[in-house]
């Protein structure tokens, strides 16, 4: 066990090693500078290398390198070429509109799914089932810029309910924010809860051809009965699982989303600092979530073998 | 005969397969016509002309430089299915030989080696990297290629390996190697045949993706450059003109929705078939 | 369940609470730009956005831009300026306040100028204070400059937002807290949203009628266009979707400012590469360009064509679109006299404003039509400035010159359309030092002449100012000599 662990854990270091240096290296070959990008085309040429001294971009590769990686392992993520302000304060201020707008997607996209998904199951091979999956599919079809695309033409250029883009902000209260977020999460949901609702679909379905749903049944429990009290909260253990994935799905997906609406979120952060080459940021940022990755494979790995003991006999 | 059509029957296959089937075959066709002819020259401009609703003349109007949008989405689409068809081969084409080998060899460090390098690559935020690839190389069809391509890697090599693992431990395979055939015959004689089933199922899913990866990247600018139209570039050129001509922004988003639907339901109606279980719960 | 109910309520009363908008009282101005300012140091960087944001808002400098593009004084009251043209000297206004209460006086003045023609500047525009030699403090309000020759841009060259005047105690700080003299206070910024101002109550000149004035950035025309629809935004100065004006322009609403811009819009042309090299070619060029395809298709109708890198509404503009007309078989006739009777292939690289993306989509169709095969490819600013600006690596590529009066960049050989002609080089030398406005226009004339005549670039248009204002926000700039948005004047008619 504590073997396996320590493999774990040194597999863990090499990459997340491995993934700083393919980080580095690929931003380093990147053509642009940011010292050039801000001094725009009447700048002279010693004031673009002054600028880069300043900055720190006229230390060797190798050293810029190192820099970043002792900074990131005592928590400093370095500090924004165009913005000059610290990385971490920057993902932190951006975190404010990209969690609540994952969470808010992820809360969307499961209260319409589930209903949804339940409903198919129980209209098992029905019209509705039928017409229901149709949806779904055609749901999973959409590319999400083009269904926000046509959502801002609905709601905010034709009926004016919601602004087409911008984020309100917190200090004027919660409902003014979450309306802001409200077309982008929508965006965001309908593929998430076409995926969700299939889920629940199939996952309910195989739960009904278990035996304990059919000695429920001859138990004299009614269908709804027996769907409502054991149905349904087995089925979600499958769902939940997917869940999980989407909000990790979510956070980092939503750049192009933010793009659309304009939000100032982690992924429009990362969009602008590529265009501006505030390489620190991007490195930070990606590095950050390829952590947040990693690491939450490697718990859920260790959780497994905790919690599974046939696993544990497996790789001992 | 292949082992995957091996007492099989056509009638098996489900009514949504057939429903993809023609919506794939529908889009391939206008595609490949598009090779020949066009209703009109996608690459000259009459100004004058633009802004058209769809008539008789232009029977999906026309854009904001006269350009006739049903030409367009047709030659736009043949650049999408080829970006998206050329990283589902090189995916196979990588992820294959490291999903078998890896399945082969399981249990040894080479194994592992894969399993880490598939972890690594699916920690990265798939189309942050794609953005940064086109930014390294240039924005350009090809480039698209294979920012989407390197993220079909892991993929098909988790599938192959996945599939081939349960292959190892049959009795077939056995017999094989007592025969004394190598590894790499037995990978490439029996395995492959017979998970071939599932790479198919799996292809389909990645080409579904690899278009609205495509037109994701082309839409921020990155895809194919002009005049090769491009169905992700008409929707963020009809982005500041929804208002105006609503018509460039929905027939484009349009096409995207019906290839990836049909290969989504070719996709699915292939799983069913190849595996009656799963039909159970999927019908 | 009842939770889920809950929020099915909230989900529909959203849209109901929001679409009613409430007004208060309008002292506050909310003004959309397109582009966030990186930081807020006007003196740091290239970056228009700051100065649309702080120019003569927050900072203000000796003399300052009128709305019309002339030179008016700014922080220094008059100015004397010695007989043979090389010494300045500022008389500088009295009870002039820094918004951290400190006084603004000639040390400000010295501190300012000498860091941004020090050695190690990061000064963008360092050559607007390339002639100076010495800058002396006389008393506490009045400042000598000492210019090395006379120089008859300088007193234009100290209007810009890269010579606004600074604190030496503020400094450290300035690219997050900037602290000037002007109107406004710099009082918050949201990154990747809102920069807010108040106002200065304590302003030595004319105070602002505005309370409070917020510039949100909207990057995306579309959301541009919706937020100004929904009256998010009061004011969207340089409204990047000339397509949609005309529905601004139908509604009462709004009002559409159309006014002049320092953006000459060229086909700029590699020189030194083959085959532009040859003198003949890009005479074809030039011939094979319709002008007005290129401002319909690309700008909608809005901008102006010229013939020349210069302003039309300089009063020293020489009318030469007549040397370039649209004329594509003078063209192909041109191109086969310069030994390309098939044409040639070549690169037109486009960064991503809307006018060279479009524009550039024109041009290579019109290009087609005169057997010259161009490849387009779309790069981002940072890919442009280091492939095309830097590296000279293109063919062809489009771009809108901002800088106002920015015809001597023709006289520097290295730069990025590497033109190299003793004769013009000459000519820019002369008028740089010479102050006779008589003078000073007839030099200007020649030079538009010889970069005409030289086909140096595809010389395409001139775009407009185009704003969208809200019909009751009265004082807004419509013309831009720089790149500002003065609000110091602007108030709500009620």
């Amino acid at each position: 066990m504590l073997e396996y662990f320590f493999r774990r854990v040194v597999t863990l270091f090499f990459t997340l090693v491995f993934a700083s240096i393919i980080i580095f290296v690929s931003l380093e070959i990147i053509p642009g500078d940011p010292a050039s990008y801000m001094l725009g085309i009447n700048a002279q040429e010693d004031t673009v290398i002054a600028l880069k001294k300043e900055l720190g971009l006229d230390k060797p590769k190798f050293e810029r390198y190192l820099i970043w990686v002792k900074g990131m392992l005592i928590g400093d993520f370095g500090v924004s070429y165009t913005y000059r302000s610290p990385v971490i304060e920057m993902v932190g201020e951006r975190l404010w509109v990209s969690l609540p707008l994952a969470i808010y997607a992820l809360l969307l996209s499961t209260i319409i799914a589930l209903p949804v998904g339940i409903f198919a199951a129980a209209n098992r091979g029905k019209i509705l089932d039928f017409s229901i999956m149709g949806f779904t599919q055609i749901g999973i079809a959409i590319p999400n810029f083009w269904f926000a695309m046509l959502l801002v033409y609905l709601f905010a250029i034709i009926l004016r309910w919601f602004s087409a883009g911008g984020f309100a902000g917190w200090e004027d209260g919660i409902i003014l924010g979450l309306k802001s977020l409200t077309l982008p999460a929508i965006a965001l949901a309908l593929p998430q809860a076409s995926i969700l609702a299939r889920v629940m679909r199939s996952s309910l379905i195989d739960i009904l051809s278990e035996d304990f749903m059919k000695t429920a049944r001859a138990k004299g429990l009614s269908f709804k009965k027996a769907l409502i009290s054991h149905g349904i909260r087995n089925a979600l253990i499958p769902v939940l699982t997917i869940i999980g994935l989407q909000f990790s799905f979510l956070m980092a997906g939503a750049i192009i989303i933010e793009n659309v609406f304009f939000l100032p979120g982690l992924g429009r952060l990362i969009f602008q600092s590529i265009a501006q080459r505030d390489i620190i940021v991007v490195e930070s940022v990606i590095m950050l979530l390829v952590f947040s990755v990693v690491l939450v494979t490697f718990i859920v790995d260790i959780a497994y073998v905790i919690v599974d003991p046939r696993l544990r006999s497996s790789i001992l | 005969m292949m082992p995957l059509l091996k007492n099989k029957n056509l009638s098996n296959l489900s009514f949504s397969f057939w429903v993809g089937s023609i919506c794939v075959l529908f889009v391939f066709l206008l595609a490949i016509v598009s090779f020949f002819w066009t209703p009109y020259d996608v690459t000259s401009l009459e100004i004058s002309n633009r802004f058209k609703t769809p008539s008789y003349n232009h029977f999906l109007g026309t854009d904001h430089f006269g350009r006739d949008i049903l030409s367009m989405i047709m030659v736009g689409t043949q650049t999408s299915i080829a970006v998206a068809m050329v990283a589902v081969g090189i995916g196979i084409l990588f992820g294959l030989p490291l999903g078998l080998i890896a399945a082969a060899k399981r249990g040894t460090f080479f194994d592992d080696l894969v399993m880490r390098f598939n972890d690594l690559i699916f920690a990265f935020p798939a189309l942050i990297i794609a953005i940064l690839i086109t930014a390294v190389l240039g924005p350009g069809a090809f480039n698209a290629i294979i920012a989407i391509g390197i993220f079909n890697i892991p993929v098909f090599a988790r599938v192959a390996r996945g599939a081939a693992l349960t292959q190892w431990s049959k009795e077939y395979i056995l017999a094989a190697q007592v025969s004394g055939k190598g590894t790499i015959l037995i990978s490439i004689e029996h395995i492959i045949p017979n998970i071939l089933n599932l790479l198919i199922v799996q292809a389909t899913i990645q080409f579904s993706l690899g278009i609205l990866a495509e037109a994701a990247l082309s839409y921020v600018g990155l895809g194919a450059q002009p005049p090769i139209p491009s169905l992700g570039r008409m929707l963020a050129d009809s982005q500041t003109m929804i208002s105006i001509a609503p018509h460039m922004a929905i027939f484009p988003g349009l096409f995207i929705v019906i290839t990836v639907l049909g290969l989504n339901l070719m996709g699915d109606g292939l799983r069913d078939y190849f595996d009656p279980k799963l039909k159970v719960s999927n019908s | 369940m009842k939770f889920f109910k809950n929020i099915f309520f909230v989900l529909l009363v959203i849209p109901i609470v929001f679409s009613v908008n409430a007004f208060a009282s309008k002292t506050d101005l909310t003004v959309g730009l397109q582009l966030e300012p990186p930081h807020l140091d006007p003196t740091g960087a290239a970056a228009g956005a700051i100065d649309q944001v702080l120019y003569s808002n927050v900072f203000e400098g000796l003399t300052r831009f009128a709305s019309d593009g002339s030179i008016i004084p700014g922080l220094a009251k008059s100015w004397d300026v010695s007989s043979d043209g090389t010494t300045y000297t500022f008389h500088l206004h009295k009870g002039v306040k820094y918004h951290d209460g400190s006084d603004m006086d000639a040390n400000d003045v010295k501190f300012s100028l000498d860091r941004a023609r020090a050695e190690d500047t990061t000064n963008a525009q360092k050559a607007l204070f390339a002639g100076i030699t010495d800058v002396n403090v006389i008393d506490s309000h009045k400042v000598q400059v000492v210019l090395d020759k006379p120089n008859g841009n300088f007193l234009f060259n100290l209007a810009w937002g890269d010579a606004v005047i600074v604190s030496e105690d503020s400094i450290e700080n300035i690219k997050q807290n900037p602290v000037g003299t002007g109107a406004f206070v710099f009082d918050n910024w949201v990154q990747g949203d809102r920069i807010e101002l108040k106002k200065n109550n304590s302003y030595w000149g004319a105070p602002a009628k505005l309370e409070k004035a917020t510039f949100k950035f909207i990057s995306d025309p579309s959301a541009a266009f919706a937020a100004m629809m929904a009256e998010d935004v009061d004011v969207f100065k340089s409204f990047p979707a000339p397509e949609n004006l005309v529905q601004f322009e139908a509604d009462s609403r709004f009002k559409v400012l159309i006014g002049s811009n320092e953006g000459e819009t060229i086909l700029s042309t590699n020189n030194k590469m083959e085959p532009f090299n040859n003198l003949k070619v890009r005479k074809a060029l030039a011939h094979a360009i319709d002008r007005k395809a290129i401002i319909d298709g690309a700008m909608f109708g809005y901008g102006t064509p010229i013939g020349t890198h210069f302003a039309p509404h300089h009063p020293a503009y020489v009318d030469l679109t007549g040397q370039s007309q649209y004329d594509p078989e003078l063209s192909k006739k041109l191109l086969s006299e310069a030994g390309f009777p098939d044409g040639f292939t070549t690169t037109l690289k486009l960064p991503p404003p809307a006018y060279a993306r479009k524009g550039g989509e024109i041009i290579a169709s019109q290009l087609r039509d005169v057997g010259i095969n161009v490849e387009i490819s779309n790069l981002e600013w940072a890919q442009w400035l280091e492939e095309v600006f830097r590296g000279k690596d293109y063919g062809l590529t489009i771009v809108s010159h901002t800088e106002p009066f920015d015809i001597g960049i023709y006289a520097r050989p290295e730069y990025y359309f590497q033109y190299d002609s003793k004769e013009f080089q000459k000519v820019i030398e002369d008028l740089t030092a010479e102050t006779n406005p008589v003078q000073r226009t007839s030099l200007m004339k020649n030079a538009q002449k010889i970069i005409a005549d030289d086909y140096v670039n595809g010389y395409l248009f001139q775009r407009a100012q185009l704003s969208v204002v809200n019909s009751k926000v009265i004082g807004m700039w419509k013309n831009s000599p720089t790149q500002a948005t003065d609000l110091t004047a602007v108030y709500w008619d009620n």
